[in-house]
């Protein structure tokens, strides 16, 4: 860590507030994409135990996924998809701005970049589904 | 007819008086041309020349006239009244920096950190004048230009709520800068700048709320040049440790 600022005499420090994240609708964003994370990570947990399960023989698998059509679970996939979807979605829009792609001299536009990059998600989970609806 | 009016609430601080800044209300007349630099200049020269804030160019170009207008970083000369109407327009020191006085705040934290990502061309060896200009493509040009056009206004340290909970950071706009000077064709002091931008407070110390970028009056997007740098460096990093014998740049 860095020291702390040495503040100077007849100056006046002004100290942001806890809830500087309500202060504009930028901010608020930024701080849903962060809690997104929460639940993106506490939806990870439950599919490893869903994974670990699944290891105990068909028994326990449907004894779990039993378990999971409770309401309350089924309302906490429902809150951790939208949030995965919105992570997903400004990450997406986010690439184009990192990623610089040349072609050539020229630099490809931002919002192509997030576009293709929108393009390969749609392909790669259509081929997943149909890779699990297949059966 | 009387004559149209607006309110502005201006942050007073008195260094040596105040405890904290307080604020006064001021009615001053509204013209359609007037920005809110034109209103505070008003209330210095008619109604309370104790007033201070710092202004020059008066066109956007200086960099000094920046404050928060409701809450926002503005450039004061580029902040008109009528968009502002029917008032009242609060007008606040550059927020997450120490108030000097009304609305003065202290620039000491910002210049040395521009100082420390070393800013100019930097060259191994430098070659003598007699062997004439470094020149440069347009394309070449065209790598940097858009992080070279900064005024170091500091609003995008007002904007970043990093900065304002670890004053340490090194900032959008010094970081704008480094990487600037880092994609000139001309530049060789990438190295240099490195341990800089790498540090903690460097450019890893972003969150990427992305708000220097929306209030950036110069269109430089110093939000880019942070997560740009970042991925710079990573691979930097990364390549360091597959190949330790290849000395990057
Ligand atoms: S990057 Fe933009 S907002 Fe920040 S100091 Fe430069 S011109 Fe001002
Ligand atoms: S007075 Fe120079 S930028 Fe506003």
């Amino acid at each position: 860590m860095t020291a702390p600022r040495v503040e100077r005499p007849g100056l006046f420090y002004p100290k942001l507030p806890a809830t500087w994240w309500l202060r504009n609708a930028n901010y608020f964003r930024f701080m849903l994409r962060e809690l997104s994370s929460v639940f993106i990570a506490l939806f990870l947990v439950v599919f490893l135990v869903q994974l670990h399960r699944l290891s105990q023989g068909p028994g326990a698998y449907a004894a779990y996924l039993e378990t999971l059509r409770a309401p309350g679970w089924i309302i906490f996939h429902v809150v951790a998809l939208a949030f995965a979807l919105y992570h997903s979605v400004t990450w997406f829009n986010l690439t184009g701005v990192v990623q610089v792609v040349r072609l050539g001299e020229r630099q490809v536009p931002p919002r192509l970049v997030a576009g293709a990059s929108f393009a390969l998600w749609a392909v790669v989970s259509v081929v997943l589904l149909w890779f699990l609806l297949r059966g | 007819m009387t004559e149209e009016t607006m309110t502005l609430e201006v942050t007073r601080y008195r260094p040596g008086h105040d405890r904290e800044p307080r604020t006064q209300s001021f009615t001053v007349p509204y013209r359609t041309d007037w920005v809110v630099l034109d209103a505070l200049n008003h209330i210095k020269d008619r109604i309370d020349g104790t007033l201070s804030y710092r202004w020059s160019c008066r066109m956007g170009v200086c960099g000094s006239c920046g404050m928060m207008v409701n809450g926002v970083p503005k450039l004061t000369c580029a902040a008109f009244l009528r968009d502002y109407r029917p008032g009242p327009i609060r007008v606040e020191p550059l927020a997450n920096f120490p108030v000097i006085r009304d609305l003065v705040i202290a620039l000491d934290d910002f210049m040395e950190k521009l100082r420390r990502v070393k800013p100019w061309i930097i060259r191994a060896v430098e070659k003598p004048v007699s062997d004439g200009e470094y020149l440069q493509t347009p394309a070449q040009l065209d790598a940097y230009k858009q992080f070279s056009m900064c005024i170091n206004c500091m609003l995008c340290y007002a904007a970043c709520p990093v900065y304002g909970l670890e004053p340490a950071f090194l900032g959008p706009a010094a970081i704008a800068l480094a990487y600037r000077y880092n994609l000139d064709s001309r530049d060789e002091g990438y190295r240099l700048r490195e341990p800089v931008l790498s540090e903690a407070v460097g450019v890893w110390e972003c969150t990427f709320v992305g708000e220097c970028s929306v209030v950036c009056p110069k269109g430089v997007d110093p939000a880019a040049a942070i997560q740009r740098s970042k991925l710079a460096g990573a691979t930097d990093w990364l390549l360091s440790m597959i190949m330790p014998w290849a000395g990057r740049r």
